[in-house]
Formats: structure tokens, C-alpha cells, sequence
């Protein structure tokens, strides 16, 4: 981890959830998706929750997103990214509501707009057995 | 769709009592919830002998510290209840969820007199260190990982309801063209209640000035639109109808309840980030009656976070979808002499945040005449009781109509 990367609380990562914590080691994002009727399925369950069918398998997606809404964070609330910084929920092309909460990075907080088309960057963090990677978000070029 | 037996209207509230209620008052909890709990038992006239069954929410927590005073057995031991059915806990809908399963359970016949708490002692637990004491994982470091749905955003430094309001209310402005100006008259009209409640915790006056100068937490809320955390217990007794001759004053009706949530249980994948479960309950409750929205002349909406009320106006049918804004401009409509009195002992935005229970106290100590300097002129027969944001959410329409 580089002296530039803030602390983190980490999530913890089991064997549901690894394939999202974990791709950004090959720069993917990653989800469960069903092979039956195509839904993204998250946060990730063992069924499809349109046909409730186990046909499940990890697919990357194109990690383009659109800030859907964001608030500049201006309390300190736990040792992490030094504030102000932008807590924003974005939402993926692939799939209509399929949204993570997330933090909008390299772009000034008073530049986010709703709308806005973002990318995602991953922010690398060793932990024990486990590398983890948070999908941030950044101003799409 | 018309509901044939709204078996809810089997039940009332009898009684209503609170403890002493202070930003930090360094009390044991369990006593804190014991007064609430002795005061609204003896307001319904009631004994404890008579008690036979117990609700509470959230049950017994350690984390985050103050958020639960007491848990159900702690109360029920403590007063040798012998009860007929309980239940306690944390995924219902909303903090009244629990009174409402309460109605529930006294319309079945497994209880006829229902106890229901709530405590907190927030204020003592964040002390001198503020919110940082009271944050998940301890406030980092250590061996914490985040499991559950916390996982999606604790790692993102968004550890706190604040932030998860401030997004849905951020969308709210851009879709509707909601103001902070707007925001902040549920902020003022808390503070201007609050000033003729003497157990509230903030009642000097505030100035929309005031609310511009304050501190921005998580844009666009600002220190004033987030509730003051404090210590305090709730409860009230919810009675069989059938019993109400044994009962020392007439009771408030349970008219309708409302527990729906069609959308999903999430904070970021629900399908409308303008609305909350909000919308669920309440048009579910209008389902269950044939009292209108425009009846109402009393509404006691949660505001953990103010843009949580204006949620609430609009999933009540007080307005329209997206029309809060304007709905609560000037602030004269929704005042205690307006057209709708709302969150009329100043809510936990400025009369302390007891967690969902004081708004359904409050709204049974006006439908009751008793609210003293703060009484909704008018005789008010008609009231709403709603707690929750988010994905949770809960309510009752209430009367003292005989």
C-alpha cells in the first residue's frame, strides 16, 4: 500500500463476495450474473433473483457508471480519507438500478455533478491472506 | 384496494409515559426505561399485574453504544411481567414496527394490555469524544472488517445514516428543484416547537440565518438538519378496545397501520432515490381507511435527518411526489396553528433524538388535549404517528373520535 492511500475499514471477504472485492487485481469489475436470463445480481446470493435459478457465474462489466446522486462528506467520522470528500452512489450501463455506493476520486468535490459519467479505479489494499481492491470512481476522460 | 377487517381498529393506546430526557444524563439505562415504562403504565391506569405482553425495539445492543437502553428481558425481569406474547427487535418496520405488531398481537388475543419501549442514551455514550465513539469498528484500526450490508459503505468512509440521507435528498433537489431554504423550515419549525416544550433539549430560538451559519456535515445537510442524540425512554400500552372501561382516560384509536416496503431493503439499490420505504407504508395505510390525507391535522414524521419529514409529507399524500419543497416554504402550513401541525414538541431534531417512540407519544399527548403551552389549537382528532427513513418505515393514523 502506498503512503498516499488512506486508511480503509475493509470488507470482509468470503466466498460469496471475493469476485467483487478482489477483481481489481486484473482491473475488472466484477459481478455475478445469471446465465439464464442475464440479470447482474448484487449484492451477490446464491440465486438469481428474477428466475431464482443457480445458474450464476462471475462476469466483468465495463466499469463505466453515471453518478445517480453524491454528497460532499464534510465530517470527520472515522480515520480514512481526509475530508472533504465525495461519497456518491453510481449507477452501471449494464443494468438498470444496478448501483454501488462508492467515493468520486481525481476531481474536485465541488465539480461532481448527478449525471456526470465516471469510470472506475481501483484502490489496492493488502490485508492479511487477501488483497483487496475498492472500486472507486473517477471523471470519465 | 380496500382493506375488509382492518383488525388494528381492535386496538388503542391507553397510556404514554417518558423518563427524564437530557443531552447527557450519565444515568443507568435500565432505569431510564423503567420510569418510561412505570409512567405509561400508571397514565392508562394500568398495573403491572395487569401487563401481559411486551414489545420493544431494537432489543438489546452493545454497538452502537446508546443506541439500545434496554432490551425486552431485561424489562420484562425487572417488573416480573407475566406475558401472554412478546417479541423484540431489530428488522421490522421501523422503530413502531414493534408497536405495531404490538396491535397486532392484542387483536389476535394473545395479549390484552401490550408494553412498548424504547431508550436510548446516545448522548452519554458519544461523551466528550462526539460521534467518532459511537462509529463502527471502534473508529478503525484493529482487526474489523465490515460484513452485511456495511460492506458497501463503510469502506468508503460512509459510516453514517448522514451521508446515506444527504444522497437520497441530494437526488430529491436535482430531480425537483428542492432548496436548503425549503430543508431548513423543518429544521426551524422543530426549534420553534421545541421552544414551548420544556423537556426538549434545544429550545433557544433558531433563525434561518442560524441555519446557514452552521457546519456543512454531509452537503446537503447541514448540522442542523441531523437529529441531537441524548438519553431518554418511550413507552406507551397498547389495549384490546374491549377493555376500555377498565382504563383511566378515553384512548386513542388505532385506526390503520402501515408496514409495506415493495422496494428493495437496500439504502443505494431501493428503485426511487426521492423517496424511502416511506412511500410503501403510508400508501399502504391510506389502504386501510376511509379517513383522507386531507383529514389530518396533526403529523408526527421522523426526522433523524429533516429531508426524512419531507419524505414523509409526501408519502402521506399531505403533497404531491416532489412537492415538499414548496409544501413547507414560509413554514406557516406546517406550524402548529398551519393547516398540518408537524413534529409539535420539536422533534429529535431539536427535542432529542428518543428514536422513532416520540413521535407516536407525542401524537397521543395532543390527540389527548394534554400537551400544554404546545397543544395544537383546535381540538385535534385526527393524527399520524411515522417513524423511519430508508429502507425502514412504519406508521399509524390515530383518532380520539368516539
Amino acid at each position: 500500500m502506498s503512503d498516499d492511500v488512506p486508511f480503509r475499514i475493509l470488507p470482509r471477504i468470503s466466498d460469496r463476495n471475493r469476485h467483487f472485492w478482489t477483481g481489481g487485481a486484473e482491473g475488472e469489475l466484477r459481478f455475478l450474473r445469471c446465465q439464464d436470463d442475464g440479470t447482474y445480481v448484487h449484492p451477490p446470493t446464491p440465486r438469481c433473483p428474477k428466475c431464482h435459478g443457480k445458474n450464476l457465474a462471475v462476469e466483468a462489466v465495463s466499469g463505466r457508471a453515471t453518478v445517480h446522486t453524491f454528497s460532499i462528506n464534510v465530517q470527520q467520522w472515522m480515520p480514512g480519507p481526509e475530508p472533504p470528500y465525495v461519497v456518491a452512489i453510481v449507477e452501471l450501463p449494464e443494468q438498470e438500478g444496478l448501483r454501488l455506493t462508492t467515493n468520486i476520486v481525481n476531481c474536485p468535490p465541488d465539480d461532481v455533478r448527478i449525471g456526470m459519467p465516471v469510470e472506475v479505479v481501483f484502490e489496492r489494499h493488502d490485508d492479511g491472506d487477501e488483497t483487496v481492491y475498492l472500486p472507486l470512481f473517477a471523471p470519465a476522460p | 384496494m380496500a382493506v375488509v377487517d382492518p383488525i388494528e381498529r381492535r386496538t388503542v393506546i391507553s397510556g404514554a409515559g417518558q423518563s427524564e430526557i437530557g443531552r447527557r444524563l450519565y444515568r443507568d439505562p435500565l432505569d431510564l426505561t423503567l420510569d418510561a415504562c412505570m409512567a405509561a403504565i400508571e397514565d392508562a391506569g394500568l398495573t403491572t399485574d395487569q401487563i401481559d405482553g411486551i414489545a420493544t425495539y431494537p432489543g438489546p445492543m452493545d454497538t452502537p453504544a446508546g443506541f439500545s437502553g434496554a432490551g425486552l428481558v431485561e424489562v420484562q425481569d425487572a417488573l416480573r411481567l407475566e406475558v401472554g406474547w412478546y417479541t423484540g427487535g431489530i428488522e421490522l418496520p421501523g422503530q413502531l414496527g414493534s408497536v405495531i405488531d404490538a396491535c397486532m398481537a392484542v387483536a389476535a388475543g394473545l395479549a390484552t394490555h401490550v408494553l412498548c419501549f424504547r431508550s436510548v442514551y446516545e448522548g452519554s455514550a458519544q461523551g466528550k469524544q462526539g460521534r467518532s465513539a459511537v462509529m463502527p469498528g471502534g473508529g478503525g484500526g484493529g482487526s474489523f472488517r465490515a460484513g452485511g450490508f456495511m460492506q458497501w459503505n463503510l469502506p468508503f468512509a460512509a459510516p453514517s445514516a448522514t451521508t446515506w440521507i444527504a444522497m437520497f435528498a441530494q437526488r430529491h433537489f436535482y430531480e425537483f428543484g428542492t432548496t436548503r431554504e425549503q430543508l431548513a423550515q423543518i429544521a426551524l419549525n422543530a426549534r420553534k416547537n421545541a421552544g414551548v416544550n420544556p423537556n426538549a433539549i434545544y429550545r433557544d430560538p433558531m433563525t434561518i440565518d442560524d441555519y446557514f451559519d452552521a457546519r456543512m456535515i454531509s452537503s446537503p445537510l447541514c448540522l442542523f438538519d441531523c437529529d441531537v442524540p441524548c438519553d431518554g425512554g418511550t413507552a406507551v400500552i397498547v389495549s384490546h378496545a374491549d377493555t376500555v372501561a377498565d382504563l383511566r382516560k378515553p384512548p386513542i384509536n388505532v385506526e390503520a397501520v402501515g408496514t409495506a416496503l415493495y422496494g428493495r431493503p437496500s439504502w443505494d439499490q431501493f428503485d426511487d432515490l426521492t423517496t424511502m420505504a416511506c412511500r410503501d407504508a403510508a400508501a399502504q395505510m391510506w389502504t386501510r381507511t376511509d379517513i383522507q390525507p386531507s383529514d389530518v391535522q396533526l403529523a408526527e414524521m421522523y426526522d433523524g435527518f429533516s429531508f426524512i419529514t419531507m419524505s414523509w409529507l409526501e408519502a402521506m399524500r399531505f403533497c404531491g411526489k416532489g412537492e415538499s419543497g414548496p409544501f413547507v416554504e414560509g413554514g406557516q402550513r406546517i406550524a402548529r396553528d398551519g393547516e398540518l401541525a408537524l413534529n409539535t414538541n420539536g422533534g429529535q431534531l431539536s427535542a432529542g433524538r428518543l428514536h422513532g417512540y416520540g413521535f407516536l407519544h407525542e401524537a397521543c399527548v395532543q390527540l389527548w388535549g394534554e400537551a400544554g403551552d404546545r397543544q395544537v389549537p383546535g381540538d385535534p382528532e385526527v393524527g399520524v404517528a411515522a417513524a423511519g427513513g430508508g429502507p425502514l418505515a412504519g406508521c399509524l393514523l390515530l383518532t380520539n373520535r368516539r
